[in-house]
C-alpha cells in the first residue's frame, strides 16, 4: 500500500512509476526505466517480501525494517533489499518530465532559502551534489538531506545505505548512481547522466514537500 | 539491442579509426610503447613507460572475439574507457614516484583513495583480459592436473567449485560492484573463492584474513555486463565460463604456487 504522504511504501508493494516509461526520454530511456523499475526495483521488493515473511518484521514499514536490520552485518540481505526498495521508491518521486533547473523562489521559498543558507548559493549546492554523485565509487547514491531544522547537506552513500540509517538525517532528494541507473543511456559517462538529472529531471515539488515534512516537528521517522 | 545515441558515439568515436575488430584505441601511449620498447613490449612483458608509469595493455584478441558471451560494445567500452580511466587516475596518483610494476602497489593499497581504487582497477582489469580467449580456443583448454587436484581437495570437484563460484558471484553475495576470485594462499596449499567489493583484490593486505594470490577473476561490476545482460548477472556469469582460457589460469596457478607472489600483468 503506497503512503501518498511520505512517498514511501510498506512492504509487499512495487509502487508504479509516477510517469510513463517513455516520459523521461532522452535523459533516461524507456529500456532503462522498464529494467530499473520492472526488474531491479521489483526484485528488491520480492526478495524483501520473501525474507521477512513469517518474521516479526513482516508488517513493519520500510523505515522500521531498515533501522532494525542496519546493524546486522552478518545477514545484510534484509537491510540491502529493504533499503534499496525504499531508495528506489524515493528516487522515482525525485524525477519528473520537464523538471530540473533551479527551484522557483516563489513556489518553493523555504527550499530556496534553506539551500542558500546551507550552501551559500544554488550553484554551490549543484557543484557539491554533482561531485558527490560523480565520485561515489562503485555502486551508490548521492543525497540532499536535512536535519529537523532544515539545515541541508550533501551526502554520498555506498550500496543500499541512505542518510536515514547511516546519518540520522532526512533525505529530501536522491540520485541513483549505481551503473544500472544510467549505463544503457550513458555507458561510462556518469557525469552526463548527473547533469541531465540536475538540469532536466529533478522534481523540485517533491523536494520542497520533503523539506516541509522534515521541518514539521510532527513527522516521526521511526 | 538498440544502443542510445551517447553509447553509440562512444563506440564510433573517431569514425576513421572505427572497427570492431581493431585493437584497442587508448591513445598515443601504446603506439609509443611499441616503437620505443619493441620486442619486449611485443612479447607482452610489462615495462613501465617513460613518463606515464602505467598503460592499458592491448587486448590479446579483437573486441568481438568473446561474442556471443561478452559482446563487442562492452569489450570496447570496458577496455578503452573504464580501464582507461583507472590507468589515467593511477598515473596521476603516482606521478613523480618511483616506477614499480602495478603488482607491487597491491599489498599496501588499502588506504582509501587512488591506489586502492585506480591501482586495483588497473591490476584487476589487466589480469582479467589475459585470462579470457575466444570460445573456439578456450573450449580446448581445461584445468591442469595440479590445479584440478587442489580444486578437488578444496571443493570436492570442479563442478562444485563452479557452483560455489557462481553463488559468490550472485548479486546477493557481491552486492553492488566487485569481483569474484579463485585464489591460492601464499603457502600454495589452499585454494579459495573470494568476493571483493569495488576494485579491491585479495593481494591487498587487510581485504581477507591473509593475502591470497588470484589465479582466476570475474568482474561483476554492472559495466562488465549491463549492455547485453542488464539485470541478468547470473546469465552473464554462467556464459563467461565459455571464454575462460584455462591455459592461462594454469600458468597463473603454477606461477603463484612456485613463487608465493601474485601474477604480474601487462601495462
Amino acid at each position: 500500500v503506497a503512503n501518498a504522504n511520505t512517498g514511501t511504501t510498506l512492504t509487499y508493494d512495487l509502487p508504479p512509476l509516477p510517469f510513463g516509461t517513455s516520459a523521461l526520454k532522452p535523459m533516461i530511456g524507456k529500456k532503462t526505466l522498464e529494467t530499473h523499475h520492472g526488474k531491479h526495483h521489483a526484485k528488491y521488493v520480492s526478495t524483501l517480501n520473501a525474507l521477512v515473511a513469517g518474521t516479526s518484521l513482516e508488517h513493519q514499514t520500510l523505515e522500521k525494517i531498515m533501522k532494525a536490520s542496519y546493524k546486522n552485518k552478518s545477514k545484510p540481505a534484509i537491510f540491502n533489499n529493504a533499503a534499496q526498495a525504499w531508495n528506489h521508491s524515493f528516487y522515482w518521486n525525485c524525477l519528473k518530465p520537464n523538471g530540473g533547473g533551479v527551484p522557483n523562489t516563489n513556489q518553493h521559498a523555504k527550499l530556496v532559502e534553506k539551500i542558500n543558507a546551507s550552501f551559500g548559493s544554488f550553484s554551490e549546492f549543484r557543484k557539491q551534489f554533482a561531485d558527490a554523485a560523480n565520485t561515489a565509487f562503485g555502486s551508490g547514491w548521492a543525497w540532499l538531506a536535512s536535519d529537523r531544522k532544515g539545515n541541508l547537506s550533501v551526502v554520498k552513500t555506498i550500496g543500499a545505505d541512505n542518510p536515514i540509517t547511516s546519518g540520522g538525517l532526512i533525505p529530501i532528494l536522491t540520485c541513483d548512481v549505481w551503473e544500472h541507473a544510467y549505463y544503457l543511456d550513458y555507458a561510462n559517462l556518469r557525469p552526463s547522466y548527473v547533469d541531465a538529472f540536475l538540469d532536466k529531471l529533478v522534481n523540485w515539488e517533491f523536494v520542497a514537500e520533503n523539506l516541509e515534512r522534515a521541518i514539521d516537528s510532527g513527522r516521526n521517522w521511526s | 539491442m538498440k544502443l542510445s545515441a551517447t553509447v553509440s558515439t562512444l563506440l564510433v568515436g573517431n569514425a576513421a579509426a572505427f572497427s570492431m575488430s581493431m585493437k584497442s584505441d587508448t591513445g598515443a601511449a601504446n603506439r609509443r610503447d611499441i616503437l620505443v620498447k619493441g620486442a619486449a613490449f611485443a612479447a607482452g612483458i610489462a615495462v613501465p613507460a617513460a613518463s606515464n608509469a602505467y598503460s592499458v595493455p592491448d587486448l590479446p584478441y579483437g573486441f568481438d572475439a568473446l561474442e556471443p558471451y561478452i559482446d563487442a560494445p562492452t569489450m570496447k567500452i570496458h577496455h578503452d574507457k573504464h580501464h582507461g580511466t583507472y590507468v589515467t587516475n593511477i598515473n596521476k596518483a603516482t606521478e613523480g614516484k618511483d616506477e614499480v610494476p602495478i603488482l607491487d602497489l597491491m599489498a599496501d593499497a588499502l588506504e582509501a583513495g587512488p591506489v586502492r581504487n585506480s591501482g586495483g582497477g588497473h591490476y584487476n582489469h589487466a589480469f582479467f583480459w589475459d585470462e579470457m580467449a575466444p570460445h573456439a580456443q578456450a573450449s580446448k583448454t581445461k584445468p591442469s592436473a595440479s590445479l584440478s587436484a587442489m580444486i578437488d581437495k578444496s571443493f570436492g570437484s570442479f563442478d562444485e567449485m563452479k557452483a560455489k563460484f557462481e553463488a559468490q558471484a550472485a548479486p546477493g553475495a557481491v552486492f553492488g560492484s566487485g569481483w569474484v576470485w579463485l585464489a591460492v594462499n601464499k603457502k600454495g596449499d589452499e585454494i579459495k573463492i573470494i568476493g571483493t567489493p569495488n576494485q579491491d583484490n585479495p593481494l591487498m593486505k587487510g581485504v581477507c584474513d591473509e593475502i591470497y594470490l588470484p589465479v582466476l577473476g570475474l568482474d561483476v561490476w554492472e559495466h562488465a555486463y549491463y549492455l547485453k545482460y542488464q539485470n541478468r548477472r547470473p546469465e552473464y556469469v554462467s556464459n563467461w565460463w565459455n571464454v575462460v582460457n584455462w591455459d592461462k589460469v594454469n600458468e597463473n596457478f603454477e606461477y603463484v604456487v612456485a613463487n608465493h607472489v601474485g601474477v604480474s600483468v601487462r601495462g
